[in-house]
Formats: structure tokens, sequence, C-alpha cells
């Protein structure tokens, strides 16, 4: 690990710290005149929060293929947490089969590829919403029983959505090039010169294929936007709460959720625009008024996500997943805004790399 | 001089199943676990290897191995599900799983003899240490809910009043593998175990058994 992922580990890992520490004397204490149910809430938050520490700097230390597998499983979990909780027929038992045993697996398997250099065209920004979704209507079809058709096939399609796709940009993060490539300079400068020797121009066909030949100067930056992203997520959901708590309440939509304020969405969003700027150095080569501006697309979206899974919840009844069955811990409700945030958090980022030539969108 | 015999019948002989067996048992468990998402409740209850019949609703295939999964290993050791023969030995997989994994009870369905009721076979089969999975339906269900139980509970319970019954209550699983499916979805699903019951002196069959079917419909309503 370099310097500045060392840096940020050590931040968190204080932050985590204090933050325990505090709440622990706060749940001790009686006469602290805060209600014993939101310190229950952060207590809980902070169990998991050090859970999702701990895992993400393993993963990321030992290596990005162990951080794709981990995020399978988390989308795995996460998906039949779903599946469970939206009825389903019968009929549909084949095409549920294919969701989980092939199509999940080959999501983060196209992803763990671009890792490594290959790039399929983006493919796994697509197979999802075009292939799958496709096949998940002909299969179902094809099982011949066309009760509440539309119905069935768009909670699977939801659930594919939000637990493997939107999840799977995530650790796509990963392969995004935060260096420039070092010929990216010199194409510029010789547009594609018609004499060029064959031999010579076989090495750069393969160099496009494997994009990631080259040395990246700072290899732990990728690592860093990753856990940047989910430290903004997590930070934006506790601020939210945390603003919300003030008392002048706004509500935003009492029939889905009544604990989501304006103060709480328009506060937490300032506050973490700042620490993402005062963060701003952790993940080059962005500015620190990208880094604030994200953030504050984080907030918005992860107040998005919270609401959605909310709206599901609250049709079928159930306070959250993890009482669904008993025991369980619930990793929907953990990670719903992680989910809504990531292929936002994604493209914008990649858009920025391609307007500053990090990225060619033609290749 | 002539050694004095105990009037009581022998120790029963317990042989302990090899390395192998005893791993692929808790590899299986671990399987089912993973494959079934269940979460174990126990209400008012609690595991003990003293004989019993576990008595559950009955969706699916893996009903059996999932519930014997949910047990505590020494018990899973001393427990017996009661399965169709037909089923089980059908494929050399099965039938090793059944016969060797599972320890099993088969009951032929198709031939059912005078003096060999598969009551019969199971007081025979159990003598006095195992215990007993039992599906009481008679057969799977949709799912939708728990249909009137067959008297075997009954005459089982009749002739060994002595064994406690486990209400058991396994939901989901149909949605895991439906009938007429041979691969499993792996959505979460639960198991819970009641508080035991035993039959009555001089109960009729039919009070009994709506008492037995009430006991994990309860169990159901507990949601």
């Amino acid at each position: 690990m370099d310097a500045k992922t060392i840096g940020l580990v050590c931040g968190v890992l204080a932050l985590l710290g204090a933050a325990t520490a505090v709440v622990w004397v706060l749940r001790r204490r009686t006469d602290s005149g805060i209600d014993p149910a939101i310190v229950e809430t952060f207590w809980l938050r902070i169990r998991a929060w050090w859970i999702f520490c701990a895992v993400l700097v393993t993963a990321l230390v030992i290596a990005k293929t162990v951080t794709v597998i981990l995020f399978w499983l988390i989308s795995f979990w996460a998906l039949r947490e779903f599946i469970t909780l939206t009825p389903t027929r019968p009929s549909d038992h084949r095409a549920l089969f294919w969701v989980f045993f092939v199509v999940t697996p080959l999501q983060f398997l196209l992803v763990g590829l671009e890792l490594y250099g290959f790039k399929l065209y983006g493919l796994h920004s697509i197979l999802i919403p075009v292939y799958v979704f496709l096949f998940v209507q002909a299969r179902i079809a094809m099982s011949g029983d066309a009760k509440r058709f539309l119905d069935r096939t768009a909670k699977i399609q939801a659930g594919l959505l939000i637990c493997v796709y939107c999840l799977s940009y995530a650790p796509a993060l990963l392969a995004l090039p935060l260096s420039k490539p070092p010929s990216a300079a010199s194409r510029v400068e010789q547009p594609s010169d018609p004499t060029a020797d064959p031999e010579t121009s076989l090495p750069v066909s393969s160099a496009n294929l494997l994009s990631r030949a080259y040395e990246n100067p700072d290899p732990g930056s990728n690592a860093r936007l990753l856990f940047f992203f989910i430290l903004m997520v997590q930070l934006s959901d506790t601020l939210q709460y945390a603003w919300s708590q003030i008392p002048s309440k706004h509500v935003i939509v009492p029939s889905i959720h009544p604990g989501k304020t304006w103060e709480g969405l328009l506060g937490g969003a300032g506050s973490v625009a700042l620490i993402g700027a005062a963060l701003w150095w952790a993940i080059p080569p962005f500015p620190y008024w990208f880094a604030a501006g994200m953030s504050i697309v984080i907030a918005f979206m992860g107040f998005a996500g919270a609401i959605t899974m909310s709206a599901i919840k609250r049709d079928r009844g159930v306070k959250d997943f993890g009482t669904l069955v008993a025991g369980h811990g619930g990793i929907l409700d953990r990670i719903d805004s992680v989910c809504f945030a990531a292929p936002v958090f994604y493209h914008f980022t990649r858009y920025w790399l391609i307007y500053h030539g990090y990225l060619d969108a033609s290749a | 001089m002539l050694q004095r015999l105990p009037s009581i019948s022998p120790p029963i002989q317990v042989e302990t199943p090899p390395v192998h067996i005893r791993i692929m048992g808790a590899g299986l468990a671990l399987l089912a676990k993973f494959l079934s998402g269940a979460s174990v409740r126990w209400i008012d209850s609690q595991p003990d290897t003293c004989q019993r019949v576990y008595f559950a609703n009955h969706t699916s295939h893996l009903d059996a191995i999932v519930l014997w999964s949910a047990l505590p290993a020494e018990v899973r050791a001393l427990t017996r599900p009661v399965a169709a023969k037909d089923y089980w030995t059908a494929g050399r997989v099965r039938h090793y799983l059944a016969t060797r994994v599972f320890n099993a009870l088969l009951i032929d369905r198709t031939e059912i003899k005078v003096h060999q009721s598969p009551v019969d076979v199971m007081i025979r089969e159990i003598g006095h240490r195992y215990s007993l999975i039992v599906f009481p339906e008679g057969g799977r269900t949709t799912g939708e809910g728990v249909s009137e139980f067959k008297s075997g509970l009954y005459y089982l319970c009749k002739k060994r009043p002595d064994l406690e019954l486990i209400p058991v209550y396994i939901d989901n699983m149909n949605r895991i593998l439906p009938r007429g499916e041979v691969l499993p979805v792996p959505l979460l699903s639960s198991i819970s175990f009641g508080p035991p019951i035993w039959l009555e002196a001089g109960e009729p069959k039919a009070d009994f058994l709506r008492r037995a079917r009430e006991a994990v419909l309860r169990l159901k309503e507990s949601y």
C-alpha cells in the first residue's frame, strides 16, 4: 500500500474508532438526554461499518479479483433477499435459476475481465439491461404461464437491476484508467500513418485490447476511488440521518419514509460535499470541486435508493429485509444507497476521464 | 461358574460412522444450509438428543435434508428422516446419500405387507435410540397451507407414547425446489421448531391429528 492509501484507511479507522467510543459512552449513560433509539441505530450502523471496512480493506489489499468476488457474493445475497420478498410463481423457477447461477456470476466475470484489461465493448454495462431483460421475458413466456406476466417479469428485472447490475458498478470503478496512457499523447501527435510498418502496428492493436498493459504510476488510486465512494455513501447516509434529527421537520414523502426530511437531505448533502472536497487528495486525478460535486450526487442517489427500497418494503409489509427471515442481517438494507449511487458515480467519473483525455470513448 | 445374564436387553451397540461419512454429512448439511438460506428458530423448544419425532409440513424434496441439516450435529447423528424408497433409491447418488449419509429410513410405498406396516418398520428401526423426521401430510403440497395429517403419526404414538413430538414448520422451501423441478433456486427459507406434544391417554385419533396439525399451523402464524 502506498502512503495515500494508508492515510485514507487510517483516517477512516480513526473516525470509526472515535464514533464507536462516543456511541459506546452514550449507550452506557442514561442521562445524556439523547433518545436511546437513535443511539441504538448508530450502534448497529457502526457495527456494520467495522465489518464493511475490515472486509473491504482486506479484499483491496489481497487483490482486486478478491474485491470483485466479494461484491459478487454481496450481490448474490442481496438478490436472494429481494426475490424472497417479492412473490414469484412456480413457473418462474427456471428463469430464476438462470438469474442466480448464470447471469449474476457472468456479470461479475465481465467486470473482472475489464480489470484485466479485456475491453469487451463495455459488455458489462449492457448485458443485463439488454440481453438478460429480453431473455427473462422470453424464458418466462416459454414456461407457458401467462398469469400476471408483466408483474412477474418486472419483479425479477427490478431485482437484477438493483442488486446485480447497479452493484457491479462499484468493483467496476477499479477498472477505470486513472492515469493517462503514455500512447495517448503520441497518438494525437501522429494521426494514423498509412505508411506504418505492419510489424509495428500489430502490438498497438493488442495494446488496445489490453489497455492497461502500461504501468500505472499510482497503483493504489483505483482502490482509493472505490474506498472513497463507499465511504461517501456511508457518511451521507449517516449525516442525512443526523441532520434529520433537528426539530423543524419537512418530511419529503411521509407515506413512504417518515424519517427522510428536506433538512436531512440538504444538510447531509452539504456536509458530505465539504468532507468530499477535503478528501480530494485521496482520489487523483480529480480536482476538489469534482470530489465535492460527486459527494452531492452520492447523497442524492443514496436518498433515492433508500426511498425506493422503502417503497418496496412498505408494499410487501415488512420493516426491513432483515426481519424478513429472522436471524439474517438484511444486506439489502445496508447497501440500498450503494446500489443506486454506484452506476451514477461510475458514469460521471468516466465522463470526466473521457473529457480530460484519460479514456478514449471510441475505443 | 455361570455368569449371570442381565435381565434387561443388552445396551444397543452404537457404531460410529466412518470418518468420510461424517465429513460428507457435515459438508452436505453446510451445502443445504447455504442453498436454503435457512434460519432456524426454536420457539419454546430446545434441541435435545432424547428420542423424538419431528413432524413437519412437506412442500419440497429438500425438506428432509434441510430439516436434518438444521439440527445440531450431535442431534443430527441420531435423527433419521423417513423417506420414500422409490424416490431415494432412484439413482446411485440419491441412494448413497439416503442410506449412508442421512441414514434415512426408507419406506416402500408400493407394497405394504401385513406385518411390515411402515409404523412397525419405524418402531423396529429406531429402537430406543434414534429420532425420526416424518411428514404426516402424506405427500408434498403447494405450500399454500398444511393438509390434513394421515393417521400414521397416531399409530406410531399409540405404540410408543413416550416419544416426544416436535412440530416443525418449514417456510418458503416450495419456492426453492418446487414440485417437478430438479435444480434449486437459492432463496431464503426458515425452519421453526415448536414445543413438544404427546399423545394423551385415550385421546381419539381425529382429535390428536387435529391437535398435531394445529401445532404446525401455530408456528406458521408466528411470523
